[in-house]
């Protein structure tokens, strides 16, 4: 074959014919592969958005609850559950509320289902109200005293460790076990209806230790006692000293 | 005047769904009218009605101080988003850390925390400091699971949100390979990679996901990371904020407070 | 579903310390440290068969249509792995459809049809054309077809035409040598682009991958060289086996030193990851990368070739040598994927805990499987030296 008065080696011929026919076919076959809305919004197939967001809802969201249960909603929009949503404990309810005959919600009335988040665990933060299920009211359920939409205890809580039961275990461990809790936290009474707006005081100057630290107070001898003016410099006595486990180096 | 605005409010939320339970009993019964062209149109006419995904950007924010390890998060992403509850596969977990004086920080998480925690037997005096972290998607802005897919089968959203194609994926597993924080996974049913979604097929019609709707402390807020208005910002301007690996620049849109610095 | 949730169970027990759940389940088995393996066999033969051509190292002349075969038989059944791997290899046609261009993977498609076509089958079909055309005109039947079609139906053996071929040759493998380093450099940059796992994201990695490719690919030659030979009772050539052991031995020095520096380098700025990672290589990765990777697969054949080289030994001696040595190098090279390959999934992202791997017999992720890919290329090879015999006597004069 002759191009430009040249001749064209055959296996050029030969090769570019393959080549072409390759070409084409690759062309044809992606024209009719890809789907047609690839490449919209991105490099993916639009209607993937709308697959995803046609997924069934299960979770029907705390809001709208209040269409038939405004008694309840309104009971525990006071309580300490107010934060709590109603699907936590009735499970999923998008069901319920296309026909409520038919699906009846579930309400847990076993004793294993509130120390999922109220069973004492050191690791849950401090003050979150928590009980060592097998030794409180091992035998009764707990919606026997709690109401759940308002779950007050039925009387305040008469120690401190009822809350705080991390910080109670710690100071049993150390020498301040005898020193009650209200000796360095003056505690508003209110403070075991409403927690976080009554809050406990915390000692602000080294004196207070010295009340029975330093050298002249008038405690037992066995009683450890430092010069408080200058022990430490310019700390304050708990940056060093953890006040609930004080040995702890 | 509350309860007048609860009503329109309640009024509005439920045209929306007997909208979305109407449209998904049609999909049940009439297949063909989704097809891939014509659920554009549908689309259009029931949901995105008001939803324009450029006028969002999704995050989330975790307080670690506030979560309980109760699991309720786990559990209901799995219920909400059809996860196998078997311990293999999760959408969101949650963690718990003991740092132990003189020893390593000891991590675990039990079947995702799905049925909480039990207390550990450690003497409580060795142990500094202790917390959970929910953990879940970052939903990076500079995503490094969309950026290896070899198809185009995983994508980020204009709102912001990283989504997997699933009639699409190859089940190649690059991408699970590339996320640094173990959110994806290989779902053994379709053979496809999945992870969490922000529960996207909620947020666009004004709910908020799973897991945050079942946080009893609220340790989980989500919302807007621009718009001034929404929880997230007030979220971000009171804490000081920290996110997961972030020397591997992956943009990350799940913002924790009080974050130790043992947290991986 | 079932068979997914009994194998994860019995992983759970594998354990120590923390893993992110998701974690328990290793995505990248076997199948995918074959891959890797065979293509860079491919890579490593079609370089010395580029030392012939390029470099014209004549001593090495008699092992260059067999190089080319086996780049071709392995190259053959290199997708075989990852198809066998996806979770829908139905749909990997999309990997040409749509390749997403930020993902090293993407490129697979194209590499491999760019090499597969216009590399190796060119370069072939240019270098045996002449031949099948005279083999075509002396045949029959079928065989006769079979020549013509391959040769696309050429006819010229003039003086021109065979000069053109030489010059397509040499400019093909000009162009081979950067598309074989692309063909098995991206599978190390697959690896190597991971910023989520520090085993793994490296500069190093696309590098050592090469290096690996090229010792293992001299190897293989060499050992088929050496049992094709005797079984068709035909000499060895001892300047062609001597030139094969001489460039594995250099190679393999490099491969080493890559090798080294990288842990070098990783022990020397200690990382986040170090202790983690020291912890996966002196317990669960201790044999397969210091005893195998290293002693068995590494030192021990350089030593054994530099003392081919030092002290002069007989041939039948340097044979032994050549032949064992060629073989543990093959170990040492597929363990060095599997520990990079497995390795790197061995211990958690957060960094806190390992996990084991699981090989199961049956099933396409089994060691069945994986045998029969690896003995699979042993077998179009032998179709390939009937149809095509690299062997001096079967060229047309």
């Amino acid at each position: 074959m002759k191009l430009f008065g040249k001749n064209i080696p055959e296996q050029v011929t030969r090769l570019t014919i393959i080549l072409i026919f390759l070409i084409v076919a690759f062309i044809f076959l992606r024209s009719l592969l890809v789907p047609p809305d690839f490449g919209k919004y991105g490099h993916y197939r639009a209607s993937a958005v709308d697959e995803i967001i046609l997924q069934d809802i299960k979770y029907a969201g705390s809001v709208i609850c209040y269409d038939c249960h405004d008694d309840v909603v309104d009971s525990k929009s006071e309580g300490y559950h107010n934060k709590v949503s109603c699907e936590v404990c009735h499970g999923p309810a998008v069901l319920h509320i296309d026909d409520p005959e038919e699906f009846v919600l579930e309400a847990p009335r076993e004793r294993g289902y509130c120390p999922l988040c109220h069973e004492y665990i050191p690791s849950r933060p401090t003050g979150f109200p928590q009980i060592v299920s097998a030794s409180h009211n091992p035998m009764r359920p707990c919606i026997s005293c709690h109401n759940p939409h308002d779950p007050k205890p039925p009387e305040p809580p008469r120690e401190c460790k009822a809350c705080h039961a991390e910080i109670s275990r710690t100071k049993s461990l150390s020498h301040h076990v005898n020193v009650k809790c209200t000796f360095c936290h003056e505690t508003p009474g209110d403070h075991k209806i409403q927690p976080r707006d009554f809050l406990p005081t915390k000692p602000s100057k080294r004196e207070f230790c010295g009340l029975c630290h330093a050298e002249n107070s008038n405690v037992p001898d066995e009683i450890p006692r430092v010069d408080i003016a200058t022990h430490g410099e310019q700390y304050m006595c708990w940056q060093c000293h953890y006040p609930h486990l004080p040995e702890a180096n | 005047m509350k309860e007048i605005k609860t009503n329109i409010e309640n009024n509005i939320q439920r045209r929306k769904f007997i909208k979305n339970i109407l449209f998904s009993a049609t999909a049940l019964l009439f297949p063909k009218f989704i097809g891939a062209a014509s659920v554009g149109k549908i689309k259009d006419w029931v949901l995105f009605g008001d939803y324009n995904a450029k006028d969002h950007l999704w995050g989330m924010g975790i307080d670690i101080n506030k979560c309980i390890g109760c699991g309720r998060c786990v559990n209901a992403c799995k219920v909400e988003n059809n996860v196998p509850k078997v311990p293999y596969f999760f959408r969101t977990w949650v963690e718990r850390y003991r740092i132990i004086k003189g020893k390593e920080t000891v991590v675990d998480s039990p079947n995702g925390a799905i049925d909480g925690f039990k207390p550990q037997p450690e003497s409580d005096g060795n142990v500094i400091r202790s917390f959970f972290v929910p953990k879940l998607c970052n939903q990076c802005d500079n995503p490094p699971c969309v950026q290896v897919c070899p198809v185009g089968a995983t994508f980020r959203t204009d709102d912001g949100v990283v989504l997997v194609d699933k009639e699409y994926c190859i089940g190649c597993r690059y991408c699970i390979q590339g996320c640094p924080y173990g959110a994806r996974y290989l779902d053994p049913d379709t053979q496809t990679a999945e992870k969490c979604t922000f529960c996207y097929h909620r947020i666009v019609q004004g709910l908020s996901p799973a897991c945050v709707e079942a946080c009893p402390t609220q340790a989980r807020i989500f919302g807007e990371v621009k718009k001034k208005t929404s929880p997230l910002m007030r979220f971000m301007r009171k804490h000081a904020i920290g996110v997961l690996k972030p020397s591997l620049n992956t943009e990350p849109k799940v913002f924790y407070a009080n974050m130790d610095m043992e947290v991986r | 579903m079932e068979e997914i949730v009994i194998h994860l169970s019995s992983m759970l027990k594998e354990v120590t310390g923390y893993i992110y759940p998701n974690e328990i389940e290793l995505h990248w088995g076997l199948l995918i440290v074959i891959y890797p393996y065979i293509t860079g066999l491919v890579a490593g033969a079609f370089i010395l068969a580029s030392l012939v051509k390029i470099f014209n190292v004549k001593e090495l002349q008699p092992t260059y249509r067999i190089s080319m075969l086996t780049a071709l038989a392995f190259l053959f059944v290199a997708p075989l792995p990852l198809l066998a791997h996806l979770g829908h290899p139905e749909k990997s046609y999309e990997i040409f459809l749509t390749p997403n261009s930020s993902s090293a993977m993407a490129m697979f498609g194209f590499v491999y049809a760019w090499y597969l076509m216009a590399v190796l089958l060119l370069e072939i079909w240019f270098d045996y054309r002449k031949d099948l055309i005279i083999w075509a005109s002396k045949e029959k039947g079928i065989r006769k077809w079979i020549y013509k079609i391959i040769s696309l139906f050429s006819k010229d053996v003039s003086e021109s035409a065979l000069n053109f071929d030489k010059k397509s040759i040499k400019a093909v493998t000009l162009i081979g040598i950067p598309s074989a380093f692309l063909l098995h450099g991206y599978v190390g940059f697959i690896f190597g682009s991971i910023k989520a796992n520090p085993w793994w994201s490296s500069v190093l990695m696309p590098i050592v991958f090469l290096f690996s490719a090229i010792v293992s690919g001299i190897a293989l030659v060499l050992l088929i060289y050496m049992v094709i030979t005797p079984l068709r009772k035909k000499e060895i050539d001892m300047k062609c086996l001597d030139k094969l052991a001489s460039y594995l031995f250099y190679v393999m020095i490099v491969d080493f030193s890559l090798e080294i520096l990288d842990f070098i380098h990783r022990s020397y700025e200690a990382e986040e990851s170090i202790k983690i990672i020291a912890e996966l290589v002196s317990g669960k990765l201790f044999v397969s990368l210091i005893v195998i990777q290293l002693l068995i697969g590494m030192i021990i054949p350089l030593g054994s070739i530099a003392a081919v080289k030092f002290f002069k030994l007989p041939a039948e001696l340097r044979k032994s040598i050549y032949f064992v040595s060629a073989i543990l190098v093959q170990v040492g090279i597929f363990t060095t994927r599997w520990n990079v390959v497995v390795g790197g999934q061995l211990f958690s992202k957060s960094f806190r805990g390992l996990t084991a791997y699981k090989m199961t017999f049956f099933g396409l992720e089994g060691l069945l499987t994986s045998v029969a890919l690896l003995l699979l290329p042993i077998l179009i090879l032998y179709f390939l030296f009937k149809i095509l015999p690299p062997w001096d006597e079967a060229r047309s004069s």
